[in-house]
């Protein structure tokens, strides 16, 4: 009886995100007035959207490493590439693979600095990473400023500031739609991109092949006890290292994949939030800190998303203030992670008093003897 | 030699690249046309803005709760307070008085809360810490919509429903704090006494805290924890002491910026004063679990003086605007320095 | 002892620690397949010696050791514990060093992974290869039978007993592929009795299977049992080495604790009555039990009369150091404890130390010490905090202001009383030398001027002129105050030079009571968890 109510108890504390958020949701979709096809279209346009960023935090937090908000590094360098290509006059899918090979050896570069850095800073890494992606990101905004047109060769005038150097601040991609075009199937009447869709299942099945390897297990082993593994002879830096460059590569094809849908660039803030929404969405799915997996990244996206658009228009009709609603959607986004990072701090704390009282029965066992 | 060495490293290379390249700025400056008297009242009266913001980051870190990336928490509450004094239609001393007052309690109340959240979460607080500030700010935003404000230099003119992005306290107290007792060198330069003797008696007050039976138990727990439980100190009261009081501090320094600025910042504008404060105090010296009030004046003053003189200075001789990337670096650059740092 | 057949020697071995001397020409051979039990009390040097042998960086980093080790007739020197495993050693720690969300199988294969490449392998390398989990369970299965204990691979170590656990560390250790020497350090010290008692039939079977094997244990019966040869160290000297063949526990004792008493300094200047009669008792313990990880504490039940100096010995993690910290409340405890006749309330720190107690921690760095902070304020601290010392009143008691002068000149006082070596009292305790910083711990305490005085482990880690200074002040303050002192310590030499009475604790009860005079022997047989003599003496 005990272990049955602890076992719900542990359910509840496990799940208590996703439940709030599907609790929310539930009231607010009525409230919005939006028709079950528009919301299932957007559902689709955002999960095809998002999905590969989101994805793309899975891999540090296997190797203990937390929520990689440094992801924005990756972020960062798939715009440089689109930036390129779009200056290129590359189009189609072929560009949007152009901006990615141009993006990956930036991405790695990134990532291995990341990785470096977050070595350094063992316990802290998530506040670091996200530091760290603000650093990096005035390394980026002086890149595009003041480097592009000047000393990096950029030619099309339509990207550049009347000044004659620097990168505009909204651009329109050429390649828009790239993979979204490439097999547009209708089901029903929701037109459902499935070239971007194969594009989230290679990364899944990537992911599910990584976590069998030989890195992957060591990640995992890196992410569980570091001093155990180190005594086992893995590498615990270079692997930590690893696994942040993997993320990092993933988050710049995942924002050049965003992109495409979206059209067009906003050079200079597009990447910021990139990783909040990704944080959002993962920890709404379900995952922790700690353990995260396929299914809590594509839940959480669609329930995340699916307040995202209907939060607004609840506000507006509930409130009359469509202000309402979009500091609310705010809220929720910033409150969710939150939670969810207090639940699972105050859940480990839980975990090493019973693991501890669980010891002490075992001893008094064993005196009892 | 040693010793210019070991006072060196003492002192700490950032600081030293940071205050040089800031003292060629000044000299720098009367080449491109940049009036020396004018960034001087500048720097001075951007500091008397920042320090006490800056000085609320003292008691979290000396009782190791880390940085305060929670701070608009403390802001909010300011921000409240302000509103709520021009909501009473009080103008001069009264106004600002009352703006405290309520700002104090807001932010004491917060702050117990908030210092309860971080007791739960020992070891991350600062990356939730960050979460919390940015929730609360959004929380405020759906409040300053739709409580029923009625003043009407608060309230968005057209629709007469939630308050302005920026409300204007000219006509209510406007340098209630800066103008007393204050000196005027040249027209261009004018010492605002007021402020920096507000800043002293704030800092005298941390001070005189740290001094007492309980700052010194605060002092033990940031310093090791297991010592200070093993003296038979409650831990965690100590921590939501001193989380209280840097989120009540936060709240006072909002006030001072609002009555110099001349303009009440309100929705999202709290978070822009996260980073730049955290920046400021570890410019000055602190580190992740030692912070003293000598800190807070040199990175104040540091920081501000970058701020002050990047635009001015480095635009008029090279023409381009870089001031607003060098700040972004400088002081993320400095958070992130800080926290790689090996804790010792 | 055919030399051929050697598989390790060791060979005029001796290491010392910034001119500490922890071992001294230690000679001794392990031939193949047999069982080498070792022997000695904490602070022997039993660790030190395994850690030289299987090469673990401290010792390097220190400045290695003299002598020399062959193993299979080539001399070693290792750089890193990874070299001592590809040499084929293998060594199960007292910590487990385990992963606790991995399965059984997956930790008796850490990083030994079997592994099937595919074409993405080829290109990028062998991490890429994916685990081929069907043959790791097989091998895993085959390791655990191998021990003959029943237990699943496919479960989780979390979810595991800790005896298993055990198992699972020595099924990884055996499973290397040339693994020749297994150390096993305590390995019986979680297991219940019919786990241990699998324990010794698999060491048996793997030795008759070619593995060597050095068992270090408290349990002298099970050494007896299981070994072939037994090696006794006492402070850092091989003091005998001889077949286990008709040993008894008695003799093993006596070799572990040695010395004989003559040599003690006895300078007892007061005289304390310990006998039952006299009921002016100061500190009545019932029950205690306390949950401190490593030293647990089951059940524990002694007095002390006023004025006495009583020493709690016994070997680490036995659950002596967690007496002290429960009666404290630093860590959950139960049961009663009774202060002066008044019952106690347990769990609270202040309590204890507004009661009269003061207390100098064993872990001197991370609990007695506040290393970045000035010795003056690591002295005055506590007295302050508990005591309302040091304190300028103001505004009518409505604020109470730190004495900085009187806190410098309380510490100026036991900065000279102590000779604690510092520049001035403004020095941060991190700068100052172990032997110092302990002389700060015991300021720190004295300053409270208690009744009570807790002391643990007050000579851990420090040099020999700076050890007789804090035992000299103890008993100093003893004398002149008529301070109460309990002394934990792993030290029994220490215990029986200063204490008017000893208690032995062993598996987290107290196993006896016996004058600092008795038979060295009886002291032995007391920290291996046997009590009665002649019932020993007769199994044999």
């Amino acid at each position: 009886m005990k272990q049955k109510s602890q076992s719900v108890m542990r359910f509840l504390t496990g799940s208590a995100v996703p439940i709030l958020f599907i609790t929310i949701s539930v009231i607010a979709i009525p409230l919005s007035n939006y028709s079950g096809l528009y919301l299932a279209r957007e559902i689709v346009t955002r999960l095809c959207r998002d999905s590969f960023l989101v994805l793309s935090l899975l891999i540090p937090v296997m190797a203990g490493m937390g929520i990689n908000f440094g992801m924005t590094l990756g972020a960062m360098a798939g715009q440089i590439g689109l930036i390129f290509i779009t200056d290129w006059g590359i189009n189609g899918a072929f560009g949007l693979f152009m901006a990615a090979l141009i993006g990956t050896p930036i991405a790695i570069l990134l990532g291995y600095f990341g990785g470096i850095v977050l070595n350094r800073a063992k316990g802290r890494e998530m506040i670091t990473s996200m530091m760290l992606s603000y650093f990096v990101s005035g390394i980026y905004q002086f890149f595009m400023l003041y480097l592009c047109g000047n000393i990096i060769p950029i030619k099309s005038p339509k990207l550049l500031l009347s000044r004659g150097y620097g990168i505009r601040n909204a651009i329109t991609l050429n390649v828009a739609g790239g993979f979204d075009k490439l097999i547009r199937i209708p089901i029903g009447k929701v037109y459902v991109p499935f070239g971007t869709i194969l594009l989230i299942a290679a990364a899944c099945i990537f992911i599910m092949w990584f976590r069998r390897t030989k890195l992957g297990q060591d990640m995992r082993a890196v992410g569980q006890d570091m001093g155990v593994a180190d005594a086992s002879g893995i590498k615990v830096e270079k692997t930590r290292i690893e696994s942040i460059i993997i993320s990092t590569m993933l988050a710049c094809y995942g924002q050049i994949i965003y992109l495409q849908n979206i059209g067009t660039l906003n050079t200079y803030n597009g990447a910021d939030q990139a990783s909040l929404f990704a944080a959002a969405s993962l920890l709404v799915g379900g995952a922790t800190v700690s353990k995260a997996t396929i299914p809590n990244a594509i839940i959480g996206t669609a329930l995340f998303h699916l307040m995202f658009v209907v939060m607004p228009m609840a506000g507006k009709n509930l409130t009359g203030s469509a202000m309402l609603g979009e500091y609310f959607r705010m809220f929720i986004s910033y409150g969710v992670v939150t939670i969810a990072l207090v639940l699972h701090a105050w859940k480990r704390h839980k975990d090493k008093e019973m693991g501890r009282a669980l010891l002490r029965e075992i001893s008094s066992e064993n005196t009892g003897k | 030699m040693n010793r210019v060495k070991e006072g060196i490293r003492n002192f700490g290379w950032p600081r030293i690249i940071i205050g040089l390249f800031l003292l060629a700025l000044f000299i720098a400056g009367p080449f491109f046309g940049v009036a020396t008297d004018m960034s001087l009242n500048d720097v001075i009266v951007r500091f008397g803005m920042n320090s006490v913001l800056v000085l609320s980051m003292v008691p979290m870190i000396q009782s190791g709760c880390g940085l305060n990336f929670g701070i608009p928490v403390g802001l909010v509450a300011g921000l409240f307070g302000a509103v709520m004094s021009l909501e009473f239609r009080l103008t001069g001393t009264a106004g600002i008085l009352v703006a405290f007052a309520i700002a104090i309690i807001v932010g004491a109340i917060l702050g117990l809360a908030y210092g309860l959240l971080l007791n739960k979460v020992k070891g991350d607080e600062m990356i939730i810490a960050t979460y919390v500030g940015y929730s609360i700010v959004f929380f405020m935003n759906l409040l300053w919509v739709a409580l029923p404000f009625k003043n009407p230099s608060s309230v968005q003119g057209f629709k007469g429903q939630g308050l302005r992005v920026t409300i204007s306290v000219q006509d209510y107290w406007f340098h209630q704090i800066s103008d007393i007792l204050a000196i005027k060198i040249t027209n261009n330069f004018v010492i605002p006494i007021g402020m920096i003797l507000f800043f002293a008696l704030m800092s005298f007050l941390v001070w005189a805290f740290f001094k007492t039976k309980t700052g010194t138990a605060i002092t033990a727990v940031g310093s090791n924890p297991d010592y200070a439980r093993a003296a038979g100190i409650n831990v965690d009261k100590m921590r939501v002491i001193s989380v209280v009081l840097s989120t009540v501090l936060a709240a006072i320094g909002m006030i001072v910026y609002q009555q110099s600025f001349g303009f009440i910042q309100m929705f999202s504008a709290p978070l822009a004063f996260i980073f730049p404060s955290v920046a400021a105090i570890l410019l000055g010296g602190a580190s992740v679990n030692k912070a003293s009030i000598l800190n807070v004046v040199i990175g104040t003053l540091l920081f501000q003086g970058i701020l002050t003189m990047t635009p001015s200075v480095i635009n008029s001789a090279i023409s381009i605007d870089v001031s607003e990337i060098i700040r972004i670096i400088v002081s993320n650059g400095m958070i992130v320095y800080a926290l790689t740092r090996k804790a010792r | 002892m055919s030399k051929e057949n050697v598989l390790l020697s060791v060979e005029n071995v001796g290491k010392q620690f910034e001119g500490n001397r922890v071992l001294k020409n230690i000679n001794f051979s392990l031939e193949k397949g047999k069982i080498l039990g070792l022997v000695g009390e904490n602070g022997a040097g039993k660790s030190t010696l395994m850690k030289i042998i299987f090469g673990m960086n401290e010792i390097a980093d220190t400045g290695g050791y003299e002598g020399e080790i062959y193993l299979d007739g080539e001399k070693i020197n290792f750089k890193s514990p990874l070299d001592a495993l590809n040499a084929g050693i293998g060594m199960v720690h007292q910590e487990f060093s385990l992963i606790p969300g991995f399965t059984a199988y997956e930790n008796i294969l850490l990083n030994m992974e079997k592994t099937k490449p595919s074409i993405i392998s080829k290109i990028f390398g062998k991490k890429f290869e994916t685990l081929d989990r069907q043959e790791m369970k097989k091998i895993a299965k085959d390791a655990i039978d191998t021990l003959g204990v029943q237990l699943d691979e496919n479960a989780l170590v979390s979810e595991m007993p800790v005896g298993h656990k055990q198992f699972i560390e020595i099924a990884r250790e055996i499973d290397r592929e040339k693994v020749k020497l297994l150390i096993l350090d305590e390995p019986t010290a979680v297991l219940t009795e019919s786990e241990a008692e699998i324990l010794l039939k698999a060491m048996r079977k793997l030795a008759d299977s070619g593995i060597s094997i050095i068992f270090i244990s408290h349990r002298l019966r099970e050494i007896i049992e299981v070994c072939d040869t037994i090696v006794v160290l006492r402070d850092g000297v091989v003091v005998v080495e001889k077949p286990a063949e008709g040993l008894n526990v008695r003799q093993i004792a006596q070799w572990m604790v040695g010395r004989d008493v003559a040599g003690r300094k006895a300078v007892q200047v007061r005289d304390v009555d310990i006998s039952e009669s006299n009921k002016d008792v100061i500190l009545d313990v019932e029950h205690l039990w306390v949950d401190m990880p490593g030293e647990t504490v089951k059940d524990v039940s002694f007095s002390v009369k006023r004025g006495e100096i009583f020493g709690i010995g016994g070997l680490a993690g036995q659950g002596k150091l967690g007496i002290s910290n429960g009666i404290l409340g630093l860590f959950p405890a139960g049961g009663k404890v009774l202060l002066n006749g008044k019952e106690l309330p347990l769990n609270s720190t202040f309590n204890a130390l507004k009661g009269g107690i003061a207390f100098v921690s064993e872990d001197r760095r991370g609990v007695g010490l506040l290393l970045d902070e000035s010795i003056d304020w690591n002295i005055a601290f506590n007295a302050m905090q508990v005591q309302n010392r040091f304190i300028k009143k103001k505004l009518g008691g409505l604020i109470k202001w730190r004495d900085d002068k009187a806190m410098k000149e309380c510490a100026d006082k036991y900065v000279n009383a102590l000779q604690i070596k510092c520049t001035s009292t403004k020095q941060h305790a991190r700068q100052l030398s172990g032997g110092n910083q302990q002389k700060v711990c015991l300021a720190k305490a004295f300053a409270m001027e208690p009744s009570l005085l807790l002391v643990s482990e007050p000579t851990r880690g420090i040099d020999v002129g700076a050890k007789a200074l804090v035992l000299d002040s103890l008993r100093r303050h003893n004398n002149e105050n008529d301070t109460t002192i309990i002394m934990v310590s792993s030290e029994l030499e220490e215990l029986r030079s200063i204490c008017d009475r000893i208690a032995i604790v062993s598996e987290g009860k107290i196993a006896g009571i016996l004058s600092p005079d008795a038979d060295t022997a009886e002291f032995g047989l007391l920290m291996s968890g046997l009590s009665n003599l002649n019932e020993e003496g007769e199994e044999q």
